[in-house]
């Protein structure tokens, strides 16, 4: 049978605040285990949980970035469980009536196409602290340590629609919102330090079938490398039960990447009744529009309209736009070697070709790139310029990737100037033919292809500095005996 | 000296005709002598107290003295106290003290009060005669083989004995308003959100609230002032200026408009109680007031809507004590769920297990429309009552409970029977309105409370109303035998 794979994903990202979102401690990742966490964060007797508005503000961005309808109104509520790293014995978050309402963002794949994910909702809610039991310092067995630096860490968790259909939609998905938070600055969407994390919900149907499959969420998925691979064994092994004639279980499961596979945590019937009620503690988040405005006023322009712009601005594909607009950082670097160079197509081919790889090989993100805007630009202006071939072009700019030199001062010092001195090209090839009488001969006698071997000989001499169309020309005129 | 008004030892300290260390000495000496039979008090911090004397000492003498300024007090034990224990009633936080002040202690602390120690109280505020306390009952000054009422009953009893000036108390279903009619002394519980809720344990989020209890309105006014305020680490505090509810005592209440709810004398309510209150109230009359008779319809419905949010709010809130970071762990745990299983049974009592257990049930999937949201809808039933009422009168008034005090160990075994204690003062909670008792004609020796109902923020309006009376008769000033 044919399958389609349903999927759905929950994201829990990090709000960039200073302070936690009920309380005033500080949110810095690395302390020293507990010296983050107030009374509040310990959950001691009495304390009381205050609202960190910044939280909110981020909140209403993000709902405004993907177009959702912000909440006049929406309410806290408790969700009750027990673990040792929940201190209060329940987490404040927002289940019937969140901050955030359905939005939709735009995904670009990789062969071009064009997708629309639906966002169902994002609301605000704390983070637990961390339960550490491998770690722990002299825990001789069976101790835990707990750490609640993290407790009450601001998080704004985007659930999906079941939109995705392949893992490949789901990291581009993911990659959207990882983008996305980062670009209207409300998270720094670190994965490592758990910033970003994802968890998805991945059911299979007998393709045509509307209803959905039996899904398993698997929890906490902190890159997209393991996004993509957990996918893919998920839909390996859903496959194989389904085609056994079996049925999947509803449960959670967890992705262990040292084996690279998904392993079960808990089954639906063990699952938590989490007895979500209201927060008596905290009022109804109420929003006005001033506080929207205030909130969303300076918003960059988002990534989907500037690589729409990008698109129809300057003639690129919806791909390289979407590459050019994977960070705004990326985005501004863009422009402004467009704004020096004036040649967008020069400027995307250079950032999403050299730039890229570079960048890539280096594991560097755009703001560390070793060649600025100014100096890529100084570069396609010395290939507009005739200064340097595109061939010596790549070789320029891999001198100044590694000195963090400007085009000029690499093209000067290696003596990388094209030669556009027509005297001089003519006589090297005066000189190459006058050496290779046979291959003359043979040319004129019709083997027209030899053409190729006398380019080649003029660019061996001149190290490639010739200027390739006067080569041809004054060439093809000597060769035919002008 | 204990049979001084606030505002006469405030005079008398002025006037240094005795001092904060004399008057605290004088109390910490009476509690010593008196109250190892009534057990009012978990802790007295006599060092704590003679300190806060000396300073308050220091204030007097340079001048820079306010109205309670070394005046000796006690606080209910629910409300942390930074550096002294603060135990809720509870084997869970026998070993627990708070690295902080609630605001409500910080404020009368700021003002100058000095603490005497933490009065008892039933476990996590948990009941309506002061039995449920690990540290055993309070005994009712006027008749000490029965209750005081509760969960406020130390603090009650305390004020009666005259073994504080007046004392802080919290009110969930009645639990100021209750033992202050069983122990003859008057106890406001002010609207929801006047005072700070920040370091005060909570048992109820959405129906605690702390309030003042003293001998007569004129010292719960001069506490409540003290006590009440906006707070920003408690987004349920009202930001709204604190009237000065002295200032407002000895307000004419000729055409006051009472309102007396026919569900407030039916059924259930002894013959006695009810002459007495129906006394007072010919004696607002004769004051100059109207009398009207009022109808609350949905208040028959207060006691099962409040024993559905009450234990869901406290299910919730009491997770937190779980042996893990503070409060009693259970001996050598086996793993995660023995810690938290023996730590909770050894730890709360079985009051407070039981509406857990209900609270837990009523909040389970499938069960939370039929029970914690129809209670959250009849509550709105219930405040619309109200506010249909206030559209008519400016007080409502009946009885604060159905009986005077009963025994000790009467209802222990018969949860409902306690919790019908409760049937007058509940319904106030649920509205969030403040409301007042005050000893009005005793029953066979036996205080009986006066119960004052009145709108949002009209704290003064009730202190003044109950001054009044005050004013006029004695209950108030009488102190049981052996408290002399």
């Amino acid at each position: 049978m044919q399958w389609e794979t349903v999927i759905g994903l929950e994201i829990h990202t990090q709000l960039a605040t200073e302070s936690k979102i009920f309380s005033g401690a500080a949110t810095a990742f690395g302390a020293e285990p507990n010296t983050q966490a107030c009374a509040v964060d310990l959950g001691l007797p009495g304390v009381l949980p205050v609202l960190n508005q910044g939280a909110v503000q981020r909140a209403v961005r993000f709902g405004r970035a993907i177009g959702a309808e912000i909440a006049p109104r929406s309410v806290f509520a408790r969700k009750n469980y027990f673990y040792p790293d929940l201190p209060k014995g329940y987490q404040i978050s927002q289940f019937e009536l969140p901050v955030v309402g359905r939005g939709q963002v735009e995904i670009v794949l990789d062969d071009g196409r064009v997708k629309v994910i639906g966002v169902t909702r994002a609301h605000l809610e704390e983070d637990a602290g961390k339960s550490l039991h491998e770690d722990f310092p002299g825990s001789g067995g069976g101790m835990t340590g707990i750490d609640l630096n993290r407790a009450g860490t601001p998080l704004l968790e985007i659930v999906s629609e079941p939109d995705m259909r392949s893992p490949e939609e789901a990291v581009a998905y993911a990659r959207k919102i990882h983008q996305l938070v980062r670009w209207i600055g409300i998270s720094d969407g670190n994965m490592q330090e758990g910033s970003f994390r994802v968890d998805a919900n991945i059911s299979l149907r007998p393709k045509g079938q509307q209803a959905f499959g039996t899904r398993a969420e698997i929890k906490n998925i902190n890159s997209f490398r393991f996004l993509q691979k957990a996918l893919e064994f998920e839909i390996e092994r859903q496959t194989d039960i389904l085609e056994d004639g079996g049925t999947v279980v509803q449960e959670t499961r967890l992705y262990d990447a040292s084996k690279d596979e998904t392993r079960s945590m808990r089954s639906k019937e063990e699952a938590n009744d989490y007895r979500y009620f209201p927060d008596p503690d905290l009022l109804p988040l109420e929003l006005d529009d001033a506080f929207i405005d205030d909130a969303t006023h300076d918003l960059p322009e988002l990534p989907d309209a500037m690589r729409h712009r990008f698109a129809a601005q300057y003639g690129l594909s919806d791909y390289d736009a979407s590459l050019l607009t994977a960070s705004l950082a990326m985005a501004h670097y863009f422009e402004a070697v467009v704004d020096r160079c004036g040649d967008a197509k020069l400027a995307a081919n250079w950032i999403n070709g050299a730039l890229a790889a570079a960048l890539n090989k280096d594991d560097r993100d755009i703001a560390g790139s070793q060649v600025s805007a100014a100096q890529l630009a100084g570069l396609i202006a010395r290939i507009q310029d005739d200064t340097i071939s595109g061939k010596i072009a790549k070789q320029v700019f891999d001198a100044m990737w590694a000195e963090g030199a400007d085009a000029d001062t690499v093209i000067e010092a290696r003596g990388l100037k094209q030669i556009t001195d027509s005297g001089a090209i003519e006589a090297m090839i005066d000189g190459i033919i006058a050496a290779n009488p046979g291959q003359l001969a043979q040319y004129r006698a019709g083997k027209e292809k030899l053409f190729g071997f006398f380019v080649g000989q003029v660019m061996k001499q001149s190290q490639g500095k010739a200027n390739p169309q006067q080569v041809n020309a004054i060439l093809k005129a000597k060769l035919a005996g002008e | 000296m204990h049979h001084k008004t606030i505002a006469e030892l405030a005079a008398g300290l002025r006037a240094r005709t005795f001092s904060s260390r004399e008057l605290t000495q004088h109390y910490l000496e009476r509690i010593a002598r008196l109250d190892p039979g009534l057990n009012s008090y978990i802790t007295v911090a006599a060092n704590a107290a003679l300190a806060a004397a000396d300073a308050a000492d220091a204030r007097l003498d340079a001048g820079d003295a306010g109205p309670l300024t070394g005046i000796p007090i006690a606080h209910k034990d629910i409300f942390c106290t930074n550096g002294i224990r603060t135990s809720c009633g509870s084997r869970m936080l026998d070993n627990f003290i708070a690295p902080y002040d609630a605001t409500v202690v910080e404020r009368l602390g700021a003002a100058g009060a000095v603490v005497l120690g933490k009065t008892n109280m039933d476990e996590f505020a948990m009941g309506s005669s002061n039995e449920t306390s690990f540290y055993g009952p309070v005994r009712n000054p006027w008749d000490q083989t029965r209750v005081p009422g509760g969960s406020s009953g130390g603090s009650a009893a305390a004020v009666a004995g005259r073994l504080c000036a007046a004392a802080t108390g919290t009110d969930t279903g009645g639990s100021i308003r209750q033992p202050a009619a069983f122990c003859g002394i008057t106890g406001i519980k002010p609207t929801y959100g006047r005072c700070s809720r920040w370091g005060m344990i909570a048992f109820a989020s959405s129906l605690d609230q702390a309030g003042a209890m003293a001998r007569s309105a004129e010292d719960a006014a001069a506490l409540l002032g003290a006590m009440a305020g906006f707070d920003s680490r408690d987004s349920t505090s009202v930001d709204r200026a604190v009237p000065d509810y002295g200032a407002e005592l000895g307000g004419d209440i000729r055409g006051l408009k009472i309102g007396l709810p026919k569900e407030y004398f039916g059924e259930g309510l002894d013959a006695g109680v009810a002459a007495s209150v129906q006394q007072a109230i010919d004696h607002y009359r004769r004051l100059g007031a109207s009398v009207h008779d009022i109808s609350l319809p949905n208040a028959s419905l207060s006691v099962p809507v409040y024993y559905v949010v009450a234990p869901a709010e406290c299910s919730s809130n009491l997770a937190r004590f779980d042996g893990v970071r503070f409060g009693h762990r259970c001996a050598e745990p086996r793993d995660l769920e023995d810690l938290y299983k023996r730590s909770r049974a050894e730890g709360f009592g079985a009051e407070v297990q039981r509406r857990i257990m209900i609270g837990t049930y009523a909040l389970s999937a499938g069960y939370y429309d039929a029970y914690y949201l129809k209670a959250q809808q009849i509550r709105h039933l219930i405040s619309d009552d109200f506010r249909r009422a206030f559209e008519q009168v400016d007080v409502i008034m009946g009885p604060t409970a159905p009986t005077t005090a009963f025994a000790l160990g009467a209802k222990t075994d018969d949860p409902v029977a306690m919790y019908l204690n409760d049937i007058y003062t509940i319904a106030t909670n649920l509205a969030g309105l403040p409301g007042l008792s005050l000893p009005v004609e005793p029953v066979a020796g036996l205080p009986v409370g006066l119960q004052i109902i009145g709108n949002y923020f009209d704290e003064g309006r009730l202190l003044n109303v109950a001054h009044a009376l005050q004013r006029e008769t004695d209950w108030h000033l009488r102190t049981p035998d052996g408290f002399a």
